[in-house]
C-alpha cells in the first residue's frame, strides 16, 4: 500500500522543481507556470494529509478548494499584468522591467 | 516492500507524469511545449486526487486548471511573443537557484522521512480509517454557518474582484 | 437467466475465477472488455449518423442526398472514410511535429472519454462516478486545449485566428451549460448520472425545467460547433478555421470527433432531461432501457439537425453578445428561481415521496413549470419591449431623414 510519506515526497519534489523554475527563468510566463506547480504541490500535501489523518472531517478538502480559487484568481490577474507590461515595454523578460532599480 | 497492484502502478505512473511534467516546464526553451508539460503535470495531480479518494477535487482540477488556467497561459504565451527568440531561457544565477532547490528538497525530504525511519509512526502507515467524507459533506461544509461559509463568500468576492481587475488591466486603452 | 444477464461484466469475471484464473486478472480482463464495448459504440454509430445527417439535410433542401453507394446510399460514409485514408498526409513546413500530430488524438479521445459515465440500462454503466456531471464538464473543457494546439502548431496565421475565435466561443458557452446542468443536480440531489436517471422515474426533468433544457441544448449547439454557431469551420469563413492545415486521416479524426461530440451531447441531453433509460417495462427487462435511450437520443439529434438546416449562421460578435448578455444572466436567474422554488416545495411538504412515482411528483413539477414559464414570459416581454423601442427609434430616425426638423412643415 502507498504510505503517506510517498505522497509527501512527490509533493516536496514538485515544490522544489517549482522553486527552481521561479528563481532561474527569465520569462515572466514561465515564472507563473512554476508558481502553478508550487500551488499544486501544496494541494497534494493538503489532500494527502486529509486522507491519511482525518478523512471524516472535510477541512482538508475545503482548504484545498480555496487554494484552487486563489490560484485561479492569481493566474488571471498575473497574466493580465504580464500582457499589460508587454504592451508597454514590448518585452516580458523580467530582467528588463527594472525602472525602479536604483 | 511495495506490492505491485493497480493502485501502486497508478501511483508510479502519476508520479512520473507530475515530476516529468514539472521538469519539462522549468527546462524547456519553447514556451508552448512548457505549457503542454504543465498540462501533463496537472493531469498527474488530478490522478493523485483520484487515488486519494477526492473525486470532486480531481474533476475540479481538470476543469479549472487544465480547462481554464492552462488555456489562459497558452494564450498569454502566444500574445507575448518576442520579436527575436535570441534570449536565454535561464538567468545568470541559475546555479544558485539549482542549489537552493536541491537544498530545500534535502531538508524537506529529511523532514518527511526521518520521522518514519524508525517504526511505529502515524505517517508510516495506512490511512487512519476507510470511512471517507463524501462530496455532499464538502457541499454542506461550504455553506454551513458553523463551518466554511465565510471563507466561501470571501473567495467569491475575491474571484469577482480578480475578474474585473484582470479585464480592466488587460484591455486596450482605445 | 435474469441473474446471468444482469451484469455481463461481473458474470464473465466470476466465470473465469470459477475456472481457476487469478481474480485480479479476471477483473482486469472483464474491465477491459467493458471499456472496448463502451468505446466502440460511438465509433460505430457515427458512421450511421453521418448518413442520417446528409439525407435529412438533403430532403430539407429538396434534393435526394447520397443514393449511389450501397442501398439508399448507406455505404457513403464508408466510401468517404476510405477516400480520407488514401489522401496524402501533408505536414506544413515549420509546424511543430509532435503537437501537430497530438491534436487529432486529443480531439478524438476527449469525446470517447465522456462515454464512460453514460448509463445505458439500470444495471449497465461504464463507471458510476459520484461526480459524473463534473467529469463530463471537465473532459469537455479539455476540448479547448486541442483547438489551441491545432491552431498554433499549423504555423498558419489564419489557423491561429480561427483557433482564437473557436476558443472564445467554447469557453464562453461553458458557463451557461454548467449553470443549466446545476438544475438536474439540484432536483435529484446527486452528481452521478445513474442517480439522476433513477430520480426521473416520476417525471422527466424536461417537464419540470424546460428552460434548463433549452439553455443546455443551445449551449451544447455552441460547444460542439453546430449551426447556427458553426462559423468556426464553415466553408465561407476564415479559410475554414483551425484545422485548415490538416489533411487525410488527421482531418478525418477531427470530423469524426465532431460528429461523435454531437451524438454524445444528444445522449447526455436524453439522460439528463428526457429520463434516460426510463420507459414502460424497463425494470423487468433491463435491455429495453438501451432501446429507449436510443429513441430519445435520436429525437434530440433530429432536433439538432432541424435547427442546423433552418437557422442562418451567426457572426462571432453576435455569438459573444448572445452568450454574455442573454444566456448567462438568464441561466443565473433560472438557477436562483429554481433553487428558491425547490426550497419552498420541500418546506411546504409537496416534494415527491420516496418511491418517486408519477402522481406524487405532479405538485413539484407543476410549481417548477410555472416558475419556468414565468421566467420565459418576463424574458419575452423584455425582448418585445426592446424590439418595440428599437422599431420606434428606427421610425423616428427615418421620419427625421424624410422630414428634417428644420424645414417648415406643410409648405
Amino acid at each position: 500500500m502507498i504510505a503517506l510519506w510517498m505522497y509527501l515526497l512527490v509533493a516536496a519534489a514538485l515544490f522544489c522543481i517549482g522553486t527552481y523554475g521561479v528563481l532561474t527563468r527569465r520569462n515572466a510566463v514561465s515564472i507563473l507556470m512554476s508558481i502553478e506547480l508550487m500551488l499544486n504541490a501544496v494541494n497534494i500535501n493538503l489532500v494527502a494529509f486529509w486522507r491519511y489523518l482525518t478523512p471524516q472531517n472535510m477541512s482538508g478538502q475545503a482548504f484545498s478548494a480555496f487554494v484552487f480559487v486563489i490560484a485561479a484568481a492569481e493566474a488571471a490577474v498575473g497574466l493580465a499584468i504580464i500582457i499589460s507590461v508587454y504592451r508597454n515595454r514590448k518585452s516580458v523578460i523580467v530582467d528588463d522591467v527594472n525602472l525602479l532599480k536604483w | 516492500m511495495i506490492t505491485i497492484n493497480a493502485q501502486s502502478i497508478a501511483f508510479i505512473l502519476f508520479s512520473l507524469f507530475i515530476l516529468g511534467g514539472g521538469l519539462g516546464v522549468v527546462t524547456t526553451r519553447n514556451l508552448i511545449h512548457g505549457a503542454l508539460y504543465l498540462v501533463l503535470s496537472l493531469f498527474g495531480v488530478a490522478g493523485f486526487f483520484v487515488l486519494l479518494s477526492a473525486p470532486f477535487l480531481a474533476a475540479v482540477q481538470v476543469l479549472v486548471y487544465i480547462g481554464a488556467i492552462a488555456i489562459l497561459i497558452i494564450f498569454a504565451v502566444m500574445l507575448t511573443r518576442s520579436m527575436t527568440s535570441l534570449t536565454e531561457a535561464f538567468n545568470r544565477q541559475w546555479w544558485l537557484g539549482a542549489l537552493v532547490g536541491a537544498l530545500l528538497f534535502v531538508f524537506l525530504a529529511a523532514g518527511i522521512i526521518l520521522p518514519v525511519w524508525g517504526a511505529g509512526s502515524a505517517y508510516a502507515g495506512q490511512p487512519v480509517s476507510e470511512v471517507v467524507a463524501t462530496t455532499t459533506d464538502l457541499g454542506v461544509a461550504l455553506v454551513d454557518g458553523n463551518q466554511y461559509v465565510l471563507p466561501f463568500e470571501v473567495a467569491s468576492l475575491l474571484l469577482t474582484a480578480a475578474m474585473i481587475g484582470a479585464i480592466v488591466i488587460a484591455r486596450d486603452d482605445e | 437467466m435474469e441473474q446471468q444477464c444482469r451484469d455481463l461484466i461481473n458474470t464473465l469475471a466470476a466465470c473465469m475465477v470459477a475456472n481457476g484464473a487469478d481474480p485480479n486478472f479476471a477483473n482486469l480482463i472483464s474491465a477491459l472488455l467493458g471499456v472496448v464495448l463502451v468505446a466502440t459504440l460511438p465509433l460505430l454509430t457515427v458512421i450511421l449518423l453521418i448518413w442520417v445527417e446528409r439525407k435529412f439535410a438533403a430532403r430539407i433542401q429538396d434534393r435526394l442526398g447520397p443514393n449511389r453507394v450501397g442501398p439508399f446510399g448507406l455505404l457513403q460514409s464508408v466510401a468517404d472514410a476510405l477516400k480520407m485514408l488514401t489522401k496524402e498526409d501533408i505536414t506544413p513546413a515549420g509546424a511543430d511535429r509532435f503537437i501537430y500530430n497530438l491534436a487529432p488524438i486529443i480531439a478524438f479521445a476527449v469525446v470517447v472519454l465522456i462515454w464512460a459515465v453514460i448509463p445505458f440500462t439500470p444495471m449497465h454503466v461504464g463507471s458510476d462516478l459520484s461526480v459524473g456531471i463534473l467529469y463530463f464538464v471537465g473532459v469537455g473543457s479539455i476540448g479547448a486545449v486541442k483547438v489551441m494546439v491545432a491552431g498554433w502548431s499549423s504555423n498558419n496565421k489564419y489557423a491561429l485566428l480561427g483557433a482564437f475565435r473557436t476558443i472564445a466561443q467554447l469557453v464562453s458557452y461553458e458557463v451557461p451549460m454548467i449553470l443549466a446542468l446545476l438544475i438536474p443536480v439540484m432536483m435529484s440531489g446527486s452528481m452521478s448520472m445513474q442517480d439522476i436517471t433513477w430520480a426521473q422515474g416520476g417525471m422527466w426533468y424536461i417537464f419540470s425545467a424546460p428552460l434548463a433544457f433549452a439553455i443546455f441544448f443551445v449551449s451544447n449547439l455552441a460547444e460542439t460547433g453546430r449551426a447556427p454557431f458553426d462559423l468556426l469551420e464553415a466553408e465561407s469563413e476564415l479559410v475554414a478555421g483551425y484545422n485548415i492545415e490538416y489533411s487525410g486521416f488527421k482531418f478525418g479524426m477531427f470530423m469524426a470527433g465532431e460528429f461523435m461530440h454531437v451524438f454524445t451531447v444528444a445522449v447526455l441531453t436524453a439522460v439528463l432531461f428526457l429520463g434516460g433509460w426510463w420507459g414502460p417495462g424497463v425494470e423487468q427487462i433491463p435491455i429495453l432501457g438501451f432501446v429507449y435511450l436510443g429513441l430519445k437520443t435520436m429525437a434530440v439529434y433530429f432536433l439538432m439537425l432541424l435547427v442546423r438546416n433552418t437557422v442562418p449562421r451567426f457572426r462571432i460578435d453576435q455569438v459573444m453578445n448572445f452568450n454574455w448578455k442573454f444566456m448567462v444572466p438568464l441561466s443565473i436567474v433560472l438557477v436562483l428561481v429554481q433553487a428558491f422554488l425547490l426550497r419552498v416545495i420541500t418546506s411546504l411538504g409537496l416534494a415527491p415521496n420516496e418511491a418517486g412515482d408519477f402522481v406524487s411528483s405532479l405538485p413539484q413539477t407543476l410549481i417548477l413549470l410555472l416558475g419556468n414559464l414565468a421566467i420565459i414570459a418576463v424574458v419575452l416581454n423584455m425582448i418585445r419591449n426592446r424590439g418595440r423601442q428599437q422599431r420606434l427609434a428606427d421610425e423616428a430616425a427615418r421620419s427625421e431623414l424624410a422630414h428634417p426638423a428644420g424645414a417648415p412643415a406643410g409648405d
